[in-house]
């Protein structure tokens, strides 16, 4: 039986944190990803969890930290946001390069400057070709089952690398919502014990971790680490089934929401994915053909999976809630329309930048938005191709 | 959509508004609903005017956007009147619940032409004769749930014990007086 609660987003993933008890937690609080570390160093200090937790002085110590005790053979996690993740950015690669299956809880923030707190994808996109896993989450259900899942997919032999679970800022880490939680001894199963192929404190085996590599074998090292992030959708996608078996609860490798014969088609990530839900079935009373992509696994990125989801639609609007600073819009636009490029009489596709450093999305908002494709439809014209959303002239 | 009861709380920082929602969320939740509560989040400094919300519903709640026209509105603070447009997309057949010494005609003038239903209540009375300290935000809670409507009174005051008994584990010298005021303010509410 599942356990009917209600947390906010950030307690979700430090209670899943919790059920899985891992041997290493070391996190530097920033806002709005504090009261992760903040709720799961109050389980170390009553005793529910024999977790080391290691308060770092900053978040590129975090992740070295992380780097260490991943690479010793530890089950190591970790939670940051915003300017924390830049302050990892040299670790994240190593994480990543050297395989180490370490598991970061990320709360969506704008990046600085000018200084703000609030949710936007800027953080998460900026690290997208880090090499890690990249897993975004709707609501605090997604993110505190995403986050449980996380840990399979990252320690698979297959893939043996980092994951991030993304989730936005406030929007849902700060808002307590409905939750069904997993009982603890189901976690604790579904998870299993870690036991890596090669692991520092191994003295059977003595190895180094993270050495010089010469020209003469970095590349087949890369071609390697490339095949793990290959290999990494299907093993997302049979551990996702396990998942259903226990919770009942679907995913894949993104959701379609009334896509089927959706002749106008949004593509979108986290919170904003429910408010367009809303706007949808709206439109649909009225009896228009809207419906929606929500992406859910956006490194390994399913291109052929999205192409084949959306190639019967007339007209796309892909959502970026993050600048891609390229003059030609977001970095989840280059991504689908890539995906869409070999597709004979592909959609027409328009961008828009939206909720950037939390501007607030309304569900008139987005059915602005739906009006818009419905105009390209009737008139074949696509007009401006790079848009911003509710955005002062 | 339309079965949704959607909240809006205006406060000041350090008056407990945003737990006051996370509290309402709380109760509501425990009555069998789907909740939302969330704060509005910026530079909050004490004393700063903040904004918090709540969705009620029966069913699944999927958007995540703050609310523009709301069914209620409470208003913690009386001296955020000259500055906010506290009724702002009020619906016309909601009402607005105000923290004040005054009756609900005096304090009309004060709403800029607004016509729907206004509800008063003293909290700062209610709080000090009941904590001994000015916490306005638990009578403003049972302001809310008597004016809304959203659960019975009986089944209100049972869950905000057993939740304060949780809550407060760590002090329970409090309980007795904010359910007091509670209780006090369910029945003062105008």
């Amino acid at each position: 039986m599942a356990i009917r609660e209600r947390l906010s987003g950030n307690e979700a993933v430090a209670t899943a944190m919790r059920q899985i008890n891992p041997d290493v937690v070391a996190a530097f609080p920033i806002t709005p990803s504090t009261e992760v570390p903040q709720y799961f160093s109050t389980y170390v200090a009553n005793g529910l969890v024999d977790t080391e937790f290691v308060p770092v002085e900053s978040e590129h110590s975090a992740m070295s930290a992380c780097v260490g005790s991943e690479a010793a053979g530890a089950r190591t996690m970790t939670a940051t946001s915003s300017c924390g993740l830049a302050l990892m950015w040299e670790e994240l690669f190593i994480a990543a390069s050297c395989r180490l299956p370490i598991t970061l809880a990320l709360v969506n923030r704008a990046l600085s400057g000018p200084i703000n707190i609030n949710a936007d994808h800027s953080d998460s996109m900026g690290a997208r070709d880090t090499g890690w896993i990249q897993i975004y989450s709707e609501n605090n259900q997604e993110a505190y089952d995403n986050f449980i899942q996380a840990v399979r997919i990252g320690e698979h032999k297959d893939v043996r690398l980092p994951v991030m679970v993304c989730q936005d800022g406030f929007i849902t880490s700060h808002a307590v919502e409905n939750i069904e939680l997993i009982e603890d001894d189901k976690v604790k199963e579904f998870v299993g014990e870690y036991y890596p192929q090669n692991f520092l404190l191994n003295s059977k085996q003595p190895m180094s971790v993270g050495p010089y590599d010469t020209p003469t074998y970095y590349m087949e090292h890369k071609r390697l680490q490339a095949e793990g992030m290959i290999k990494a959708k299907k093993v997302i996608l049979e551990i996702s089934e396990q998942f259903e078996k226990l919770t009942g609860r679907k995913y894949g490798l993104f959701e379609t929401y009334k896509l089927d014969d959706a002749d106008s088609a949004l593509v979108i990530i986290n919170s904003t994915a429910g408010t367009a839900k809303d706007a949808v079935d709206r439109l649909r009373a009225e009896g228009k053909k809207v419906g929606l992509l929500k992406i859910r696994v956006f490194r390994p990125f399913p291109a052929e999976e999205i192409a084949e989801a959306l190639e019967n639609t007339k007209s796309i609007a892909v959502m970026d809630k993050a600048e891609g600073f390229n003059s030609q819009g977001g970095p989840l636009c280059s991504e689908i329309k890539s995906a869409l490029y070999n597709i004979e009489n592909a959609p027409k596709i328009i961008n828009y930048i939206y909720g950037l450093g939390g501007r607030d999305v309304k569900v008139d908002n987005i059915i602005e938005v739906y009006n818009e494709l419905e105009k390209i439809n009737k008139t074949g014209d696509i007009g401006n191709k790079y848009r911003y959303l509710s955005v002062r002239d | 959509m339309s079965n949704v009861t959607e909240i809006r709380w205006h406060g000041r920082g350090g008056q407990g508004a945003k737990t006051a929602s996370l509290l309402l969320a709380d109760v509501a939740f425990s009555t069998g609903k789907f909740v939302q509560g969330f704060p509005e989040y910026g530079p909050e400094r004490m004393g700063a005017p903040i904004t918090a919300y709540n969705r009620i519903s029966k069913n699944k709640i999927r958007v995540h956007s703050n609310i523009y026209e709301p069914n209620f509105v409470v208003v913690v603070d009386q001296t955020l009147l000259e500055s906010i447009d506290v009724t702002k997309g009020l619906k016309p057949d909601g009402a607005i619940v105000i923290n004040t010494e005054k009756t609900p005609e005096e304090i009309r003038k004060e709403l800029k032409g607004y016509t729907g239903k206004i509800h008063t209540i003293d909290a700062r009375k209610i709080s000090e004769e009941a904590l001994g300290k000015y916490f306005p935000n638990t009578p403003m809670l049972s302001a809310i749930v008597k004016v809304s409507g959203v659960m019975k009174e009986e089944i209100f005051i049972k869950e905000m014990q057993h939740s304060f008994e949780h809550k407060f584990a760590a002090k329970p010298e409090v309980i007795e007086g904010n359910m007091k005021a509670l209780k006090i303010a369910l029945q003062e509410v105008k």
